[in-house]
C-alpha cells in the first residue's frame, strides 16, 4: 500500500505546525522523519492517524483519498502506530491489551490469542497472551504495540520514536523487526532525530524544520549532513574537550541506599567516588535508580541512608537549603516541573533559590534592580533569547528554558554540578551549548556528573561512565568502552573482561 | 496524546525520546559544514523549501493553549482570567440578576398576561422594574439623590455605607487571596473570624484600657486568634498532607460550636445577668473610632483595611516571603528543588491568612456589632470573602475592589427591597452568578467570544 500525504497544512492560532508537507511512502520501504522536538513531526503523524483534522491537504492510500475522523477510521484503512508512549493498559493481559476496541473485528478474546500467538511467531517474539503487560520488560511491552497494530492487517505502520525507552540491544532487535515487516511488504514511517537510526535503517529520509519538508537525504548521508539539515545551519557533533585534570575536590558515595513507599531499594548500597575536574556519565535505561541518586544528593529523599560526602561534608540528612549552600549545582531532568516556575519572569527564575539576603533580598524586600541586573547579565552570558527578562519562563523554548536552569545553577560558588538529563528536548543548537558549559564547570575544577539515558550524550561527555542497573552500579568504566559493552551492562551484566 | 505533539517554533517540549546528537563518529575537528564534502555521499540539499530561519534558536512563541495543563490547575485557570473577564462576569449577572427581578415582579407578571395584545405594557413594566431596582441599588450604595433636603450628609451616606460594609469583606477577601496564592483554599473564614471575635471581643469587655491602646490590643488579639486559627489547618496540611479544604471547613464547625458554649455559658463569654446566649458589649475604649463624625457609621475600620491591603500587596508582590508564597502556589516542585521549605510555606501562609481573616472578625465586634454579639457575628463574610478572593482575581488591589462592589450590593440591597420591593436574595443569586463566571472563565470567554488567552498566566 503507498501512502502519500499531499500539502497537509494544520495550523495552531497562529502557529503552522505543518506547511504543505508532501510525504510519500511506498510499500515495502522505512521512510524515516527526521526533525528536530518541534519541527511538526508529530503533528504531522497525528494528522495521519485522524487525531487532527487537517486544515488543508488530503490523505492518499493506494490514489484513493481517505477521510480520517479519528483513530478507528485510520486503523480500519491500515494505518497503525506504535506510540512513544505505550497506549496499554498495564493490569490487562496481551491479548486483552490487543482485543481492545476491536472486539468484533477479532473476535472475542479466543481470536484475540490465536492472533496475538499467530503474530509472535512469525517475529520470533515468544509472548505470552496471557502476560499481562505490567508484568513484561518495556522492549516486550513495545513488541505488544507492534502486535495490536498488526493484528488489525496494517499495511501503513507509524513508529513514534520507537527508541526512547530501549536499550541499545533492544534497539537492535527493533530494528530487526521493522526489516522484517518492510521485507513483507509493510511501508513503515520512522519518526526519530537519533541520526545513527536513521543512516542504520532508513531506505529514505525526509527532513522536516519549522513545519516544512526542507529536503530529503540519501541513507549515506552523514550524521554532520544530516544534522545540518535538521538545524538548518552547519552543526558541530562533538564535544571538544581537553584532557581530564582532576583536583582535590571530590564526592564520596558510600552504600548509599534509597527505599521508595513499598520499602524496595529503588537505589541499592551504591558507592561511588568522582573527583574534581571529572565527568561522571551516570548511564542507564530509565527507571533504574538515577533519579532516586540525584535526588538523595539533593536531600530530598528523606528515606536515604548511607553516606555522601561532598570534600568531607557529610550531605545526607541537610535540607535542600542546606545543600544548596554547601555548593551543589541541580539540573532536574524535568526542567519544567522541578526546575522553573513557568509563570515566574526569567529575572524571577534565576533567583529562585536565592530569595534570602544579599544580594537580591534586603529587609524582606526584594530588590528589583539587584535581581534585575543581574538577570540581564545572564541573559546575555547564556545567550537566553527572549523579549527580556521580565518574559515568563513558561512561554520560552525548551532549549531556552535550559539555558535559564543552567544560568542560574551555575551562578552560586559551586562544589559540586549535577545534571539530570541536561539535553533532553532541546535542539542541537541548545545541547552544544549544554554540553559547553557542562565541560567548562569540569575545568573549573569541580565534580560533574551527568545523568543521561543517551549513550551519544555519556559517551561524548564522560571522563568515566557508570553504568547503573536495577538501583546498583554495575560497573564504573573509561569514556572509550564501547557502546556493545555498555549496552551489556545496561542490561545489568557485566561484559567479559571489563573490571567493575 | 496531547502532550506528545511537536510543536513549531522550538516551544517547550520535554519528551523522554528526546535525545542529544553527541558525536556520532568522533572525527578530529570535522568540518561542520553543510556540502563541504564533495566526495562524499549526496544530501539532497534543502531544495525543496526555503526556510527563512538560520538559527535553531526561535524567539519565544507562546505555548499553545494544549501544554496550558502543564503549567496550570484549577486554581490557576481561575486566577488566569483576566480582569475583563471579572467585569464581564459581574455583566453577566446583573442580567441575570435582572431577569429574575423582571420574573418575579408583580406588574410584569400581570402584563405578560396579556403579552400579545399590548407587548408595550410588558416591555415597560420589565424596563419599569428592572431599571427601579438597579437604581435603588445604586441610590443605596453610591449616591442618593432623591433626598436634597438632606444636603450633602444624605447624597454621600450611602458610599460611606458602602465602604462601611466593604471593611470587614476587604480583610477577609485577602485572608482567602493570600491563601489562594500559595495554592490553598482557605474556606475557613468563619472559624478564623469566630475565632478572632471571641478574642477581640473577650479583649474589648473585659479589660478596661485607655482608648487607642484599647482598640490596638483588642485587634491584634483577634488577629492572632485568627492567624492561629488557620494556622491549625496549615499545621495539619504541612505534618499530615490533611487537605486544608477539609480541615478549614471542619475547624469552621470546631469554633463555632465552641464559641455557642462560650456565649452561653455563665463565667465564660456570656453577659452576666443575661440568659441569652450573647456576650457583653464591646467596651467604648475598644470600639473603633468613627472615621467622620457621628452622622455616618463609617469607622476606621475601611482605613484598617485599605491599610491591610497595602501590606498584602507588598507582602505578596514584593517581599522574599512572598516570591516564596507564590512559587509554592505555582509550581511547588520547583520550590522545593530550589530550597524552599514548602512545608513551612504552608504553615506561614495560612499563618498570614487568618491573621487578615482576624482582622476581619475584630471589625465584626469592635466597629460593626459592638453591643454584644452571638456565635452569628461572621455574618457570612467569612464566605463571601471567597467570592471577594475571587472576583478580585486574588490580587491586593482587586480583593480591595470587589470587596467595595460587595459592599455595595449589601448597602443597596436593602435599600433595592425598602423602596421597590425586590427580594434581598436577588442581591445574593447576582453575587452567586459572579462567582459562577468567575469560577469557569471558559464560560465568559465563550459568551463574549473572547480569545483564548495563550500562554503564562501573567
Amino acid at each position: 500500500m503507498t501512502l502519500e500525504l499531499r500539502g497537509i497544512t494544520k495550523r495552531f492560532g497562529s502557529l503552522t505546525a505543518n506547511d504543505h508537507i508532501d510525504l510519500t511512502v511506498e510499500a515495502g520501504e522505512i521512510h524515516c522523519l527526521l526533525g528536530e522536538n518541534g519541527a511538526g513531526k508529530s503533528t504531522l503523524m497525528n494528522v495521519l492517524y485522524g487525531l487532527y483534522q487537517a486544515d488543508e491537504g488530503e490523505i492518499l492510500l493506494d490514489d484513493v483519498v481517505q477521510r480520517f475522523a479519528g483513530p478507528g477510521d485510520a486503523m480500519r484503512a491500515g494505518i497503525g502506530m506504535v506510540h512513544q508512549h505505550f497506549m496499554l493498559i498495564p493490569v490487562f493481559t496481551v491479548a486483552e491489551n490487543v482485543l481492545l476496541g476491536h472486539e468484533k473485528e477479532l473476535g472475542g478474546l479466543a481470536g484475540a490469542k490465536r492472533r496475538v500467538v499467530e503474530i509472535s511467531e512469525r517475529f520470533g517474539f515468544q509472548i505470552d497472551p496471557d502476560a499481562r503487560i505490567e508484568d513484561l520488560p518495556v522492549g516486550v511491552q513495545q513488541r505488544v504495540e507492534i502486535i495490536k497494530a498488526l493484528s488489525l492487517d496494517a499495511k501503513v505502520l507509524v513508529f513514534d520514536e520507537p527508541t526512547a525507552v530501549l536499550t541499545p540491544q533492544e534497539t537492535d532487535e527493533l530494528m530487526t523487526i521493522m526489516q522484517q515487516l518492510r521485507d513483507e511488504g509493510t511501508a513503515i514511517v520512522f519518526i526519530t532525530h537519533k541520526l545513527r537510526e536513521v543512516r542504520a535503517i532508513a531506505d529514505r529520509i525526509t527532513v522536516i524544520r519549522l513545519g516544512k519538508v526542507v529536503g530529503e537525504a540519501q541513507p549515506t548521508a552523514t550524521s554532520i549532513e544530516l544534522a545540518s539539515l535538521m538545524v538548518g545551519r552547519p552543526v558541530e557533533l562533538t564535544v571538544h574537550k581537553q584532557p581530564s585534570v582532576r583536583t582535590d575536590n571530590e564526592l564520596v558515595i558510600e552504600h548509599l541506599t534509597v527505599v521508595d513507599d513499598q520499602g524496595i531499594a529503588v537505589v541499592d548500597d551504591l558507592s561511588l567516588t568522582v573527583h574534581g575536574g571529572e565527568v561522571v556519565c551516570i548511564a542507564g535505561v530509565q527507571g533504574n535508580g538515577q533519579t532516586e541518586l540525584t535526588e538523595a544528593i539533593l536531600g530530598l529523599q528523606r528515606r536515604a541512608t548511607g553516606s555522601i560526602r561532598l570534600n568531607g561534608v557529610e550531605l545526607l540528612g541537610r535540607s535542600v537549603r542546606e545543600v544548596l549552600d554547601t555548593g551543589v549545582g541541580f539540573v532536574p531532568e524535568d526542567r519544567k516541573v522541578d526546575g522553573l516556575v513557568g509563570e515566574y519572569s526569567i529575572a524571577e527564575n534565576l533567583m529562585l533559590d536565592r530569595y534570602l539576603g544579599a544580594p537580591f533580598v534586603s529587609r524582606g524586600t526584594i530588590v528589583r534592580q539587584a535581581r534585575d541586573e543581574f538577570a540581564q547579565e545572564r541573559l546575555g552570558a547564556f545567550d537566553i533569547r527572549a523579549q527580556s527578562i521580565q518574559t515568563p519562563v513558561g512561554t520560552l523554548s525548551g532549549g531556552n528554558q535550559q539555558k535559564v536552569v543552567l544560568a542560574r545553577e551555575l551562578s552560586r560558588p559551586l562544589q559540586l554540578f549535577v545534571a539530570s538529563q541536561p539535553t533532553r528536548g532541546l535542539d542541537v543548537g541548545s545541547i552544544e551549548f549544554v554540553h559547553a558549559q557542562v565541560i567548562a564547570t569540569r575545568d573549573a575544577g569541580i565534580p560533574v556528573i551527568v545523568v543521561s539515558t543517551e549513550l551519544d550524550e555519556v559517551v561524548g561527555l564522560a571522563d568515566r561512565i557508570a553504568v547503573m542497573y536495577g538501583g546498583g552500579i554495575v560497573g564504573v568504566v573509561p569514556a572509550e568502552t564501547s557502546r556493545d559493552d555498555l549496552g551489556i551492562m545496561m542490561a545489568g551484566e557485566l561484559p567479559e573482561g571489563l573490571a567493575a | 496524546m496531547s502532550d506528545d505533539q511537536d510543536r513549531p517554533g522550538g516551544t517547550t517540549d520535554d519528551q523522554d525520546r528526546d535525545a542529544p546528537l553527541a558525536p556520532e563518529q568522533p572525527r578530529a575537528g570535522g568540518a561542520p559544514a553543510l556540502h563541504a564534502d564533495g566526495d562524499r555521499e549526496v544530501v539532497h540539499a534543502p531544495t525543496v523549501v526555503e526556510v527563512p530561519v538560520a538559527e535553531t534558536q526561535t524567539p519565544a512563541t507562546p505555548e499553545e493553549p494544549r501544554d496550558e495543563d502543564r503549567w496550570s490547575g484549577i486554581g490557576r485557570e481561575i486566577l488566569g482570567g483576566t480582569p475583563m473577564v471579572s467585569l464581564l462576569a459581574v455583566l453577566v449577572a446583573f442580567v441575570v440578576g435582572g431577569v429574575l427581578i423582571a420574573a418575579t415582579d408583580e406588574t410584569v407578571q400581570e402584563s405578560s398576561g396579556y403579552f400579545f395584545a399590548r407587548p408595550g405594557d410588558t416591555l415597560g413594566a420589565i424596563a419599569s422594574a428592572v431599571g427601579g431596582a438597579y437604581w435603588a441599588l445604586f441610590q443605596g450604595s453610591i449616591f442618593n439623590f432623591s433626598r436634597p433636603e438632606g444636603g450633602f450628609v444624605a447624597f454621600i451616606r450611602p458610599l460611606t455605607e458602602t465602604l462601611h460594609f466593604a471593611a470587614p469583606l476587604i480583610a477577609a477577601g485577602l485572608g482567602v487571596a493570600v491563601a489562594f496564592r500559595v495554592g490553598m483554599f482557605n474556606i475557613g473564614g468563619r472559624g478564623q473570624m469566630l475565632a478572632a471575635a471571641a478574642a477581640a471581643g473577650w479583649v474589648g469587655f473585659s479589660f478596661p484600657m485607655p482608648p487607642v491602646l484599647h482598640v490596638l490590643v483588642a485587634l491584634v488579639a483577634g488577629m492572632l486568634a485568627g492567624a492561629l486559627w488557620a494556622g491549625i489547618a496549615g499545621l495539619l496540611k504541612a505534618r499530615t498532607g490533611a487537605h486544608e479544604v477539609i480541615t478549614t471547613i471542619m475547624l469552621n464547625f470546631v469554633a463555632l460550636w465552641l464559641l455557642s458554649y462560650l456565649i452561653r455559658t455563665p463565667g465564660l463569654l456570656q453577659a452576666p445577668g443575661s440568659n441569652n446566649p450573647i456576650t457583653p458589649g464591646t467596651l467604648e475604649s475598644a470600639q473603633l473610632p468613627l472615621l467622620l463624625g457621628a452622622q455616618f457609621n463609617l469607622t476606621w475600620g475601611i482605613v484598617l483595611s485599605v491599610l491591610a491591603v497595602v501590606v498584602a500587596w507588598w507582602l505578596i508582590e514584593r517581599s522574599s516571603l512572598g516570591f516564596r508564597f507564590r512559587a509554592v502556589g505555582l509550581n511547588p516542585q520547583a520550590a522545593l528543588n530550589a530550597g524552599m521549605d514548602v512545608k513551612r510555606v504552608y504553615v506561614q501562609a495560612m499563618l498570614v491568612a487568618g491573621a487578615f481573616m482576624g482582622l476581619a472578625g475584630a471589625q465584626q465586634v469592635q466597629s460593626t456589632v459592638t453591643t454584644g454579639f452571638t456565635s452569628g457575628i461572621d455574618a457570612g463574610i467569612g464566605f463571601d470573602a471567597i467570592t471577594v478572593a475571587l472576583l478580585g482575581r486574588s490580587s491586593p488591589w482587586g480583593t480591595l475592589a470587589a470587596g467595595l462592589l460587595f459592599g455595595a450590593f449589601k448597602a443597596g440591597g436593602f435599600r433595592m427591597q425598602a423602596a421597590e420591593g425586590v427580594p434581598i436574595d436577588i442581591v445574593l443569586v447576582v453575587q452567586s452568578v459572579i462567582v459562577l463566571c468567575i469560577a469557569a472563565p471558559p464560560l465568559v470567554r465563550a459568551v463574549f467570544r473572547l480569545p483564548t488567552p495563550r500562554g503564562a498566566v501573567r
